[in-house]
Parts: structure tokens; sequence; C-alpha cells
């Protein structure tokens, strides 16, 4: 994975709660077997419609999408980060999101950034007022700014670590193999195997 | 220390802890399926990694297998993936039940059917509704597709630890309320986000007096308000389902592994992060009637006025108005599947509520079991009959229309009453309205031709 330390650029604001990974990738989008190729089919349905905000020419070229709380929710599919990145965007604010598409987005190098409701309404505001406003999602600062403002996040202390350094999940893993055979040769002799 | 259900069944897998790390846990059992796998596998041939532990990874066919024509009757894109799948698990030994063979199913339910789900393990799935097997007292959780690759090649996870929440449900459920609507009372109190971190111990009479199949029900849409997981803690139900399955430890191995099992409960001192309680007595049948599982009503109530835009903006979805009296809803479409309710027990409650009456002419409806050993268990108590008698399709196993990634879909502005786990919009199909509710509710909307209360029909 590619080190992601900060990303600036324009906002897209996506002023809706609860927004769930069906309609970030609806599945007849899902029956590829790569991991690219998915941009054009981001919010495929919410697009059909022309005012939908990914249509409107004065957000074209945004990297930073805002988002309303528990975005993120409902299936596990990776499919819905690869989708927001092949689309152009490298980092997502919002109030909340759900566990798995978080998850989903540090292994994706796309940063999934936390502020408060008040914050993360400003940058709403900010970005349909003046679409061509921009900001900056420090990571290694922790802190997302623009003009005359400055928000501080919090974020998981590994989570940072490997997004910075662009590590290897599982080569960092792979090195602690001796734990995992000392695990392994403990375990409950009762324990299930499928073959 | 005295410590939750959740704590005792992390700790247990914790390989290795460090300070500033997530801990990194072992896992017993992980579980495959077609649609999150490819580039999972495609990861680890470019690393020239391979599978560390195949014995312990099992392999089905369930999102997007046609469940009438088999693979024959699959687009193109859904056969390459089943295709890939094979491929995968033939060069890296993983067993496979493919599209046609005797124990092809929904993954959620073949692994506990197949005695595979056992207390105290760990088991992880590409898939959200992996949180099932959290009703035999197992830690389980979905994942992403490069968790997958991970997992593929470590058996192992780095997971930030959960804290607890439990959830206590009291008291006898009255005639005609289902596991279904416990868990979709729940959702409608909470909302679809409270769980969100949480390790979810459902506990109290309700859970103790619920079947397997019940508690199923209620683990799998833990996702459905956010929950990293659910769990009950093993008991006499839990063994008497598990013994004799086929990989279920015998002899002494059983015996060993049911004294253990007695151990994975919450001590009494322990405390949890939160707690909420639900008196089951007061529960009535619930449908939804938004585009999420929180957006949800006693289907004796009326479509509350919006309080939100989400709540605005599912009603122009649903066609809804506010006020509409939900057993007023007409409905096109029954859908009686999903790994939330189409176990045995899902199919003979529905078909007691349908046993010689028929489906209304304006419907149509369908069952599709949730495995092939489902299928055949149905037919060996003639279940089929009586669901082909009052008309509904009979079908063979997947995931079907609950997410519609294969043939089964709603067309456009169809209304379904379907016993799945997600309203979202489109999700069974674009344009298509989906109502969630147990399969005893779905069962009699198929019969009258609108969503109604399954007591008038008892």
């Amino acid at each position: 994975m590619e080190p992601v330390v900060r990303v600036s650029g324009r906002m897209l604001p996506l002023d809706r709660a609860d927004v769930d990974t069906d309609q970030i990738i609806p599945k007849q989008f899902l029956k590829r077997i790569e991991r690219t190729g998915y941009g054009p089919f981001l919010f495929y349905d919410w697009r059909q419609a022309e005012d939908f905000v990914l249509n409107r020419p004065e957000h074209e070229g945004a990297s930073v999408l805002i988002a309303g709380a528990n975005f993120g929710c409902g299936s596990s599919r990776e499919h819905a980060p690869w989708a927001i990145r092949d689309a152009g965007f490298r980092a997502i604010v919002a109030p909340s999101f759900a566990d798995i598409f978080r998850a989903n987005c540090a292994k994706t190098g796309l940063l999934a950034v936390t502020l408060s409701e008040s914050q993360v309404r400003h940058l709403m505001d900010l970005t349909s007022e003046d679409p061509t406003a921009e900001v900056t999602v420090d990571l290694e600062k922790q802190e997302v700014r623009g003009d005359g403002f400055a928000y501080r996040f919090e974020i998981d202390a590994f989570a940072r670590e490997c997004l910075l350094r662009g590590l290897d999940e599982i080569g960092l893993v792979e090195r602690h193999q001796k734990s995992i055979s000392a695990y392994e040769a403990q375990r409950s002799t009762w324990l299930p195997a499928v073959k | 220390m005295p410590s939750t259900l959740g704590q005792k069944l992390w700790d247990s897998h914790v390989v290795r802890t460090s300070p500033g790390e997530p801990d990194l846990l072992y896992v017993d059992l992980h579980l495959v399926h077609e649609v999150t796998s490819p580039q999972a596998f495609e990861g680890l041939r470019l690393a020239g990694r391979h599978v560390r532990r195949p014995d312990l990874t099992l392999a089905t066919m369930d999102h997007n297998v046609p469940t009438r024509g088999g693979a024959r009757a699959a687009d193109e894109l859904s056969r390459k993936q089943m295709d890939v799948l094979a491929d995968n698990c033939r060069r890296e030994g993983i067993p496979l039940h493919q599209i046609g063979s005797r124990r092809q199913g929904i993954v959620h339910v073949i692994g506990p059917e197949l005695g595979l789900t056992q207390p105290g393990m760990l088991i992880v799935c590409g898939d959200s509704h992996t949180s099932t097997h959290g009703a035999f007292g197992a830690l389980a959780f979905g994942i992403g597709t490069s968790e997958v690759e991970l997992v593929l090649a470590t058996q192992c996870l780095p997971q930030t630890r959960a804290s607890d929440l439990a959830v206590t449900v009291e008291g006898d459920l009255p005639l005609g309320v289902t596991a279904k609507d416990v868990v979709l009372g729940l959702i409608g109190r909470t909302g679809i986000s409270f769980g969100q971190g949480h390790l979810v111990e459902y506990r109290g009479s309700t859970m103790r007096g619920l079947s397997m199949e019940g508690r199923m029900t209620v683990c799998n849409m833990s996702i459905e308000w956010g929950a990293k997981a659910g769990m009950v803690s093993p008991d006499d139900t839990t063994f008497a389902y598990l013994e004799r399955r086929p990989h279920a430890p015998r002899g002494a191995a059983w015996d060993a592994a049911v004294d253990h099992w007695r151990s994975l409960v919450t001590d009494p001192d322990a405390d949890f992060d939160h707690e909420i309680h639900l008196d089951a007595t007061r529960l009535e049948p619930h449908v939804t009637w938004g585009t999420n599982p929180g957006q949800v009503a006693p289907v004796t109530g009326r479509i509350p006025e919006p309080l939100t835009d989400t709540d605005m903006r599912a009603l122009r979805y649903m066609d809804l108005r506010p006020g509409t009296a939900l057993a007023d809803i007409a409905i096109d479409r029954v859908f009686i599947g999903s790994c939330t309710n189409a176990r045995l027990e899902d199919l003979r409650a529905a078909s007691k509520v349908i046993a010689g009456k028929h489906v209304h002419p304006k419907v149509r409806a369908m069952v599709v079991p949730g495995s092939a050993t489902v299928k055949r268990a149905a037919e060996e108590e003639g279940l089929d009959a009586i669901f082909k008698a009052a008309g509904f399709e009979w079908r063979n196993a997947g995931c079907s229309m609950c997410l519609g990634m294969n043939p089964d879909i709603l067309a456009p502005g169809e209304r379904c009453a379907s016993t799945s786990n997600r309203n979202f919009e489109g999700r069974q199909g674009a344009g298509g309205r989906t109502h969630l509710m147990s399969p005893p509710m779905a069962a009699a909307a198929a019969v009258t031709g609108h969503l109604v209360d399954v007591r008038e029909l008892l």
C-alpha cells in the first residue's frame, strides 16, 4: 500500500445520514473479480437523479467526501471504499462510521476521519456555499484544516502508523510466526477441522 | 477478575498482545464465498503466499447462485465468480460446497448445521451477517476482502478490543411473536448505529427460551444496529443442537468440550459498558416501513410522522404517507428466505400459517431454503407440498432475493414482504420496496395480499 500522509482538495457534501454500502456500490457491480474499475458505479442509483451532488459540475474533481453519521453501514463489501477511491476521493469526513467500513477504508488507503456533528456541518456548509473551498486532511498532524480553522481528530495509533508508512499488514503479521505456531500448538483438540 | 462472555472469548484467542498495537487474534473457522474472496486469493497469488490453514477454511457458493436452473441459469459474470472460487479452492485445498452439491447453502446456515460452528470459537467471513454464529457462544464477525486475504495467509486478524453491551430480554413471547420481532423491536428502539464498537451479549429468560434457530435470527441482525458481534451464552439447547452433527466432537472429546463450553458465561459480577432491557411480554409482530431496519413499528401501528430527512427520504422511496395503517399496505411479492430466516424452524412456522390457504392472486411468493440440507429436511416433512399447494414457488438454496445479486429480484416499484435483514433502497432490486418481518408474518401477507397481523390468522 502507498503511504498516506495528507490529502488536500475540494469537498463533496453528501448531506445524508446512515448511508449504507448498498447505496455506495449496488450489488450488481460486485461481480467483478478485480479490485479496480468501480468508480463509475459509485452511488449508481442516486446518480440517476440529475441534481444528485455527485453530478454537479461545481464539485467535479473533489477529493474529500463530507458525509452524515453512520456512514458505510450495512454490508462488509470492500468494494465500497474501492469505488470511493476509484472515483477520486482520498478522504471521508463524517461524525461516525460503521465499524467494518472504517476497517476496510484503512486497508484501502482511504482516510476515514471522524469530526463532531457541528464541525462536519461547518465543512458541509463551507463547500455548499463555496465549492472551490479546499481543506487538508492531515494524518500526520491529526487535523482537518482550511481557511481559518483547524479541527483535531482522533484515530487509532496503530492504524495511523500503518497508513503513514504504507505498511503491508500481512507482512507485519507474518513476523509473528512463532507466536502463531505456539498458539496453534495449544488449541483444544476437539476444535473442528473442515476436512 | 470477573469477565463477560465477550471478553472471555476475546482473551482465549489472543496470539499476541503488545502495548499500542491491536491484539492479534487467532481464527478457528474462516468461511469463504464467491463474492468477497476473488481479490483476496488474487492478492495471495501476486505475493506468492498460500492459505495457512485450508483445514480451518470452508467455502460455499451462495450470494449469486440462481435458485433454479443451476449454474447454467447464472449470468456470465456470476458464473465466472463461481468458477474462480472453485479454481482457488482446488489450488489451495479448501473444501468447497458448490452449487448443486448436497451441502451447499448460505454460508451462515451451513456452518451451524454441519456442526462447524461451536461455542468458544472465533469465526470470521467476508460477510456482515457472520454475527449469526454468535448464537452458539462464539465470537463471530464480518470482515472485508483485505482482511479475508490476511486471514487466508496467516489465520490471524489484528483487532482493537471492543467494549461490552448487554441486551437482556425477559418474559415469554406472546403468541405470533418471534425472535425476528425481538430483534426488530430492539433496533426500533436503539436505532441502527447504537451497537457500534460493541460485543453484544443477548441474555435473559426470553433468549434462554429461544431455539438455536431463533437465537441465530437475533444474532444475525446484530450488524443491523451496528454491533461488532452478537452472542448468546451456550446452554443445554446449544449442546442438544450440536450433538451428533457431522463436525461435532464425539465420545470423550464431546464430554471435554461440553465441560469447557459450560464455562462460557458472563461471571456474576462482571460489568458491561452499557445495558439495555427489553420486555418480551409486551412485544408485537413488527414490520419495517422505511429504508433501514430501525424504521420499524408494530404491525398494529401506523406510519409515523417523519422526524428527520432520512425518514422523509424513506417515505418518498417507499411511496408511503404518514398516518397510513401498516395493515393497509398492499404487497406484490413475498420472500421467505435468507441467513436470517430460512432454517427448518422458519419454514415450519410459515407453513403453519398457510396450510390449507392460498397465496393471494395478486401476489407472487417464493420460499428459498437456507441450504440444500434444509430443503431436503423440509421435503421429508412435506413442507414443500404445503407451500406448493398454497401457490408458493419452492426454490433451491441461496441468498436469493435478500440481496438480489442473482436472478431473484424485485421489479422497480414492486413491494415485498420479506424475511430477510435489510430494507435498504434497491436492496432487493433497483426501485424495489422491502418490508422486513418474521416468516409467519410474511406467510400471512402472502395469503391476504397486504401487511397483516399474523395473529388474526392463527
